[in-house]
């Protein structure tokens, strides 16, 4: 405890340029990663350095980092979120009935308007029941979101009945396709979700009561922390971002397919977030972790493509790479 | 761990512990008087025969489930295990049965090797170390099937088809595999010195660190069963559909924890029944058994959408109400 006051004092006095150089030494082992996986590429791939191949690069990651975001919160509580992947393909199909509504043929503007907002309140909600289950019946954060992992994604599926939805609605597919400055606008809402996630767990209450909830939850409690609402909290936070990554998902295809959206999300988050030195056992929250970790793991994915290794070896790559990540931070961690 | 709603009254204690020990199993009799009862040919033997068929495949991952879930640990990895060891078994089936079935289990075992090895010696969380192992393994499944849908069985090799679609003494092959497999298990679990070990592991490391157990390789031997398992499971699914299939398994992992923990094994390890378990992979795989017959009688028609609601609906009320009872597996 006295470690996570110190260094608590030390964010409001130090400044935050210090705090951030201090967090960014802390995942020094993914960035040399990251930057050996870039120099690699600069020199052996051809066009590698252009914006194009950045802005695929980020386009493809940009979904799985605002995931990961998410997810950063609940594993520093100590728990999991398996849902997301499920809360993805609710928001996904919620999206297309509200702005294909006639309701809203003569309003469309309304329409895109509550496509936005509504989607991400509903995954928010299952965000909310996630924690309610874990705080409220006492379940073990897998087992209370392996239930919305299987019935959520049923859910999505009733909801539409399976059937495709496909749509070209310029105005909703701008968070999937819009480029202002030539930056995908994905990209941008990224960048944003990871800047508020690290402020969050630097320089408020709320993300050091989130890291003292993981490290030692009684004590968090008998210091007065409202550990229940804690939790509460990050679930509903993941579960609202995760709502966020199945619009961008269903923009970009410009179709909403139930069975498709966020499948396999929970996996590709949580390995982000391991890669990225965060502990699946709680009380820690590598935010800039996490994004290099998403950012590694993709980069070895485009490389692998880029030489022509087949998607199915780069999964056995992307295997080695989260094994070996870990073992690194555990080593250095021991030392 | 014990509920703390259960101070005074003894009976009342009694009862609630009973129901929680005994409800899985009085629910899975129950859908079967219920089934039996509401539909036509529920109880038929080709009804039975197509249940134990599929099912046997969830029920032996979720049996090495069980085994791993009692040491505390977990593993993700089943369902690639059984796509890459259903076409390790349809790319050895040409050189006869007994080398498709071992090659298939060796498979298996291999991916638990690698688990346990980088779970003892490294001392990385197994969660981690499976979802890495899920992505391999799925690799690797879809590497030997050269990115092909899927890699036919040798026609001539009927006595691997048998163990999928054949019948010994009226009982499909793969019932009679999980009921060998069960027997064995619960066994192992109560009696065997692995079992115990396996328990007392669960239930205190360190403790049994200190013991002079070998935790190192008690766990080794826990992934390489699940990973074994899943192998087994992979070879009957190829036998069954007459393919390898790279791309068959998604989310059985969680399917077979479902199960695990329908059985009332705490996922914190220490405690854990092998029949609890079976009893909850066939509730699990039951519900849907249930559901199409109801959809057959054409009162009500639910898409096959539902089956999933449902499923995750049941898994709720059953943790729900282990959380009341405050129900702990037995050995």
């Amino acid at each position: 405890m006295s470690g996570t006051a110190s260094s608590a004092r030390q964010a409001r006095s130090g400044g935050g340029w210090q705090t951030l150089l201090a967090d960014l030494k802390q995942v020094r082992a993914s960035i040399l990663i990251l930057l050996a996986l870039l120099i690699f590429n600069a020199l052996f791939t051809p066009y590698f350095l252009s914006v194009q191949t950045l802005n695929v690069n980020l386009t493809q990651v940009a979904t799985i980092i605002i995931v990961a975001m998410g997810m950063t919160l609940v594993i520093a509580t100590g728990g999991v979120d398996l849902s997301v992947g499920s809360l993805m393909a609710i928001s996904g199909v919620l999206a297309p009935l509200i702005f294909l509504n006639p309701v809203f043929a003569g309003a469309q503007w309304l329409g895109i308007a509550l496509a936005f907002v509504v989607p991400v309140l509903v995954a928010g909600a299952f965000g909310v029941l996630n924690g309610l289950f874990v705080t409220r019946l006492k379940l073990q954060p897998i087992v209370a979101t392996l239930v919305l992992y299987i019935a959520g994604r049923g859910i999505a599926q009733v909801i539409t009945n399976g059937q495709l939805q496909s749509f070209s609605t310029p105005g909703f597919s701008y968070i999937g396709l819009g480029r202002p400055f030539g930056i995908p606008f994905q990209v941008i809402l990224m960048l944003v979700i990871v800047a508020l996630t690290y402020w969050a767990v630097r320089r408020t209450v709320f993300g050091r009561s989130v890291l003292a909830v993981g490290g030692n939850e009684t004590a968090a409690g008998l210091s007065g922390i409202p550990v229940a609402r804690v939790k509460v909290a990050v679930y509903a936070i993941s579960g609202l971002l995760a709502g966020i990554a199945g619009l961008i998902v269903i923009a970009i295809n410009s179709s909403s397919d139930a069975n498709q959206v966020g499948q396999g999300m929970e996996l590709d988050a949580i390995a982000a977030v391991a890669v990225g030195g965060t502990l699946l056992a709680g009380g820690r929250a590598q935010v800039l972790g996490t994004l290099f970790g998403a950012l590694i793991i993709q980069l070895i994915r485009f490389t692998l493509l880029a030489k022509g290794v087949p998607d199915a070896a780069a999964l056995v790559v992307k295997a080695a790479i989260i094994i070996i990540a870990v073992a690194l931070q555990q080593r250095r961690r021991r030392e | 761990m014990l509920n703390t709603n259960l101070t005074g009254d003894p009976r009342r204690a009694r009862l609630l512990s009973l129901l929680g020990q005994y409800g899985v199993l009085a629910a899975f009799i129950l859908l079967i008087i219920f089934g039996s009862l509401r539909y036509e040919g529920f109880l038929s033997a080709y009804n039975f025969s197509t249940f134990l068929r599929y099912n046997a495949m969830f029920g032996l991952i979720s049996l090495g489930m069980c085994f791993v879930i009692i040491t505390g640990g977990i593993d993700l990895s089943v369902g690639s295990v059984v796509a890459l060891s259903s076409v390790v078994a349809a790319l050895l089936s040409p050189y006869g049965v007994v080398v498709a079935v071992l090659g298939a289990v060796a498979a298996g075992a291999l991916v638990g090797v690698i688990n346990g090895l980088i779970i003892t010696r490294l001392n990385i969380q197994p969660f981690i170390v499976t979802l890495a192992t899920l992505l391999g393994a799925r690799g690797v499944a879809l590497l030997l099937a050269r990115n092909q849908g899927g890699v036919g069985l040798d026609p001539g090799n009927t006595a691997l088809t048998w163990l999928g679609q054949g019948d010994l003494l009226r009982l499909p092959v793969p019932g009679v595999i999980l009921l060998i497999a069960f027997v064995v298990g619960g066994v192992a679990l109560r009696y065997s010195p692995f079992g115990r070990h396996a328990l007392a592991i669960g239930g205190g490391e360190d403790a049994s660190k200190l013991m002079g157990l070998n935790v190192g390789r008690v766990l080794l031997g826990v992934y390489v069963l699940s990973g074994a398992l899943a192998g087994l499971a992979g070879m009957i699914l190829a036998a069954q559909l007459g393919a390898g299939q790279p791309t068959e398994g998604l989310g059985w992992e969680l399917s077979a924890i479902a199960a695990v923990v329908v059985g009332g094994t705490l996922l914190t390890g220490g405690t854990g029944s092998v029949w609890s378990t079976l009893v909850g992979a066939l509730l699990l795989g039951l519900i849907f058994n249930i559901l199409n017959f109801e959809n057959g009688k054409g009162i009500i028609s639910l898409s096959p959408y539902w089956q999933s609601v449902i499923r995750g609906g049941f898994l709720l009320l059953v943790v729900v109400i282990q959380s009341r009872t405050g129900r702990r597996g037995r050995a």
